[in-house]
Parts: structure tokens; sequence; C-alpha cells
């Protein structure tokens, strides 16, 4: 069973249709990849995941919980990192995982449980008292990550979470998420780097608002490097769109 | 505890914290309000004759007369504050992280609210402290009666902040908000002069005055500072709370409001 599925998704800014007729299936333990160019839809994708916003046109649910009619039971599975920093900087790491846990409703003994196992994970817990000030982008993030699995989500989605990181910070993050991924997670990952996306990887095209296509990284790289396979794409989209 | 208390307390201790750390936010309330109560109120007496209104027994002096009004205006600023740091968590995007929790969305924007509303009341206190030190003192059951009026006043004002912060997508903005929002609210209002004495000079502009929330919300508070309570006022500010809140609601809602354009901060990329 596919614990997120979006099912003929359109979504429009006025006249600019922004995502046109999007579907596709996650399935459990799987690290999928949203890749597409500057201004494909990603971020309206997650802001639709997420309720941010809104549409009429299309279904999204998640572990089975249909988004519009149950968003509480929905967004209860999903966990979120955001492409723009959500941190309070002058709390430590702990007080931001504790903040987080309360808007999810878990206090107490429940909300430390869950707040040092997902710090264990992410390898957090040595930073549990320091001030998020002054951890770096890499260590912000992983914190960010942390944070979005204390609630226990069966969907983690994130929104190029890798932006303005260094390539020693963005390989360990990238391997990190992909580690959850084979807990059991569904990952749902935005980006446009392609090199964050491995073989076994799925893959979600997005160009200007379209599924292009969901495959296996491998089947849709072919004999080539999946950036080949991915300029072509989307150049091919362009060339015909003119 | 509940979800809904916990995240309640989560939301408050945090606006809490934050406004202690920010001591020059905690001395601008202090000292806006006391220059007011000082300068500006001992200058005035002399020009402004007061008669004996409900709720006062005996003539009393101007600095008596505004100090309901200057805790109205703490609230004013307090919840205007609350709205800037909302449209500040619109821009840099913590304000997903509430929109997004699996609790209701309306609970998360009232423990916002009720946030704002401790504050303010911890700061009208320490104002009515810092006056009692100058001399101005309210009957002391007026420091207890007063409590849960500015519960609802503060409720009130800080909704309008809300309702303002659905509205507005850019800091930019704000400036726009003290000029055309906060300074007509506090001086078309009774909290520097009574209606009456408007009156005199314009019948127009105390029309003006009856009609605007604001003045109900500083009577409320100066009727029960001396053990009194004004329906009329209640009524107003229950009303004006509700339309408020109300407005709130729909701005914040994803399907409805403004926020379908930015919920939570600028987006780059795809």
């Amino acid at each position: 069973m596919s614990t997120l599925r979006v099912s003929r998704v359109s979504y429009s800014y006025g006249a600019k249709l922004a995502l046109d007729d999007v579907s596709f299936d996650l399935q459990p333990g799987r690290f999928c990849a949203l890749l597409g160019p500057n201004g494909a839809g990603k971020s309206t994708l997650f802001s639709l995941l997420t309720r941010l916003f809104v549409t009429n046109q299309g279904t999204i649910s998640v572990a089975g919980h249909d988004l519009a009619r149950e968003p509480r039971a929905a967004l209860a599975r999903i966990g979120v990192v955001f492409q723009q920093q959500t941190i309070d900087l002058d709390m430590t790491v702990r007080q931001n995982l504790r903040y987080f846990a309360a808007l999810q409703g878990l206090s107490g003994r429940t909300a430390a449980r869950s707040i040092d196992a997902a710090l264990e994970r992410l390898a957090m817990q040595e930073r549990a008292g320091e001030k998020a000030r002054a951890l770096n982008g890499g260590h912000r993030r992983r914190m960010e990550i942390a944070r979005a699995l204390i609630h226990d989500p069966e969907v983690l989605l994130l929104d190029e979470p890798t932006v303005g990181l260094d390539t020693a910070s963005r390989k360990a993050i990238t391997a990190h998420v992909h580690d959850l991924a084979d807990t059991g997670l569904t990952v749902f990952w935005a980006t446009h780097l392609v090199d964050e996306i491995r073989d076994s990887d799925d893959v979600v095209v997005l160009h200007k608002g379209r599924v292009l296509t969901h495959d296996r990284a491998s089947n849709i790289a072919g004999d080539g490097p999946l950036i080949d396979a991915f300029i072509d794409m989307t150049n091919g989209t362009i060339e015909g769109a003119a | 505890m509940s979800a809904y208390l916990v995240a309640l307390w989560a939301i408050t201790l945090r606006e809490s914290l934050r406004f202690l750390n920010q001591r020059s936010r905690f001395l601008a309330a202090l000292v806006r309000p006391l220059v007011w109560l000082v300068v500006f109120a001992a200058g005035f007496r002399a020009a402004l004759g007061l008669s004996i209104i409900p709720p006062y027994q005996t003539y009393i002096t101007y600095e008596v007369y505004i100090v309901p009004g200057l805790c109205g205006m703490i609230q004013l600023f307090n919840g205007m504050q609350s709205s800037l740091s909302l449209v500040y968590d619109q821009e840099m995007g913590s304000m997903r992280l509430l929109l997004t929790s699996r609790l209701p969305r309306w609970w998360l924007l009232l423990c916002k609210l009720i946030a704002g509303v401790a504050v303010s009341i911890l700061q009208v206190y320490v104002f009515l402290a810092i006056a009692a030190v100058f001399g101005i003192t309210l009957p002391v059951l007026g420091y207890f009666y007063v409590f849960p009026v500015l519960i609802l006043t503060g409720l009130m004002l800080g909704a309008l902040g809300l309702l303002i912060s659905s509205t507005i997508k850019q800091l930019e903005n704000f400036a726009g908000v003290m000029n055309f929002v906060i300074f007509p609210m506090f001086f078309l209002s009774s909290a520097l002069y009574p209606l009456w004495k408007m009156a005199e000079s314009s019948p127009f502009l105390r029309d003006v005055c009856a009609f605007n929330p604001f003045t109900h919300a500083v009577e409320l508070i100066r009727f029960a500072m001396y053990q009194s309570f004004n329906g009329m006022a209640f009524l107003w500010v229950v009303v004006s709370f509700a339309v408020f809140m109300g407005g709130s609601l729909i701005g914040y809602d994803p399907a409805l409001g403004m926020s379908r354009r930015n919920p939570g901060g600028p987006q780059k990329g795809g």
C-alpha cells in the first residue's frame, strides 16, 4: 500500500498553471527524489502536501488519510523539512525540539523519549544542549530533520534540504536520509541536483508543473548518467513547447 | 495534559521568554506610556478641565484619567507587535511549523493570541506598579477587577493584530499599520479625553470615537478599575473580538484567505 498518493492534482496562481494533473504513488521504505529544474513546481507541490495551500483539483492522501477530508490525521503522519530554515536560533537544540514536540501535542516523558530517539538517529545527542546559533549549516539541517521525526511520521518530506550547504555536509545529510528510508520511512526529497540521487532511488521528474516520468533512477538514466537523461528530458519539453 | 494545553503552554512560554529576552522591547513598552503619563499629562493637566463623570465619584486629576487609556495603549501596541512578529515569522518561515502541526489551525492561532495577551497583561501591571510609585494609584480592588477585563481587551486587540498580519505580507508595509491603525485608534478614542469633551469640538469626531472599538476597550478597563461594569463597552469588545478573530481565521485558512498566496515565507527554486 502506498504511504503517499497524489492523484490528478492541479494548482494555479491566478491564470498561471503551476501544477498540471500531477499523479504518483510513493511506497514505504523508499527514497523518492522529486527532480525538477527551478520553477518546475516543486515548492508548490510541497505546499499542497503540507496543506499550506489547498486545491480542489485532485486528491492527496497520506497513509490512507485524505488530506482535504482528514487534515489532522494526514498531517500527523507527515514530517517536514522546509527549504527555508525554521529554527529559533536563541534556543538550544533540545528546546527547539521540545517546542516542536509541544506543537504536535507531545509532552513530558513521551516527548523526551521521542526527542532522544530523533537526536540519536541523526547522531546529534552531543549537540542537544548547544544554542542553535552555534551550529553550522549542516548541523542545523540535521536538527531540523531530527525535529521532523519526533512525532514518528510515516512520510518525511524534504524541500531542497541541502541548499546552501558545503559539499561534505550535503553528502552527509543525503546519506543520513537514505539511511532513514532503509528503516521503513517513505522519503520524498525535492532537489534539482542529480548527484544526490542513487541508482536504486525512485525519481519523479517534474517540469513546468507536469510529471514527465516516475521510475527507478537507473531505469531513467538508461546506459548513460542520470544528468544527461534529465537534461534531455527537460530540454525536449522546452523545445516541444516552443 | 491534553495535546491542546501542551501546545498552549509551549507557545505562551516561548512568547514570554522572547519578550523578556528582548530588553529593548520591554523597556520601550514601559517607557512609551510612562512618558505620556509623566510628561504629557503634566502639561495637559492645566489645559483640560474634567468634570465628574462615571465611573469617577469625585474630581480626578488628568493623570488619573489617562491611566486606563494608557493601559489600553500598551495592549494596542502589544497586539501590533505580535502582529509584526507574525509577519516576521511568515517571512522567516517559522510560521510554517505552526501551520503544519497536527493540531487545528484555529487553536494554534488562539494560542499565539493568548500568549500575546499574557505578555501584554504583564506589561500593564508593571506599568501600574511604576505609576503607583509616582503616586497615581487605583482603588486596591480595582487592580483585581481589571484583570479579567484586560484578558478580554487583550484578546480583542490581539485578534486585530492577527487579522492585520493575515493581510500584510511584507514587513515593509508595517509602517502603514502604525499610521493607519494605531494612531487613529488611539487618538480617536476616549483614552486621552472624554467623549463629551470631544463633542464640544466636533460632534462628528465624537461619533467616530464612539464607533471605535478601542474607545470601548478603554472604557471597560476604566470602569473595572473602579469596580464598575460597563455593559455596552463589554458588548462592543466581545463583538469586536468575534469579528476580528473570525476575520483572522478566514485570513489564515488555506482554502479561503490571504495565506493562499504566501503561507509562510517566500519560496525559492521549484
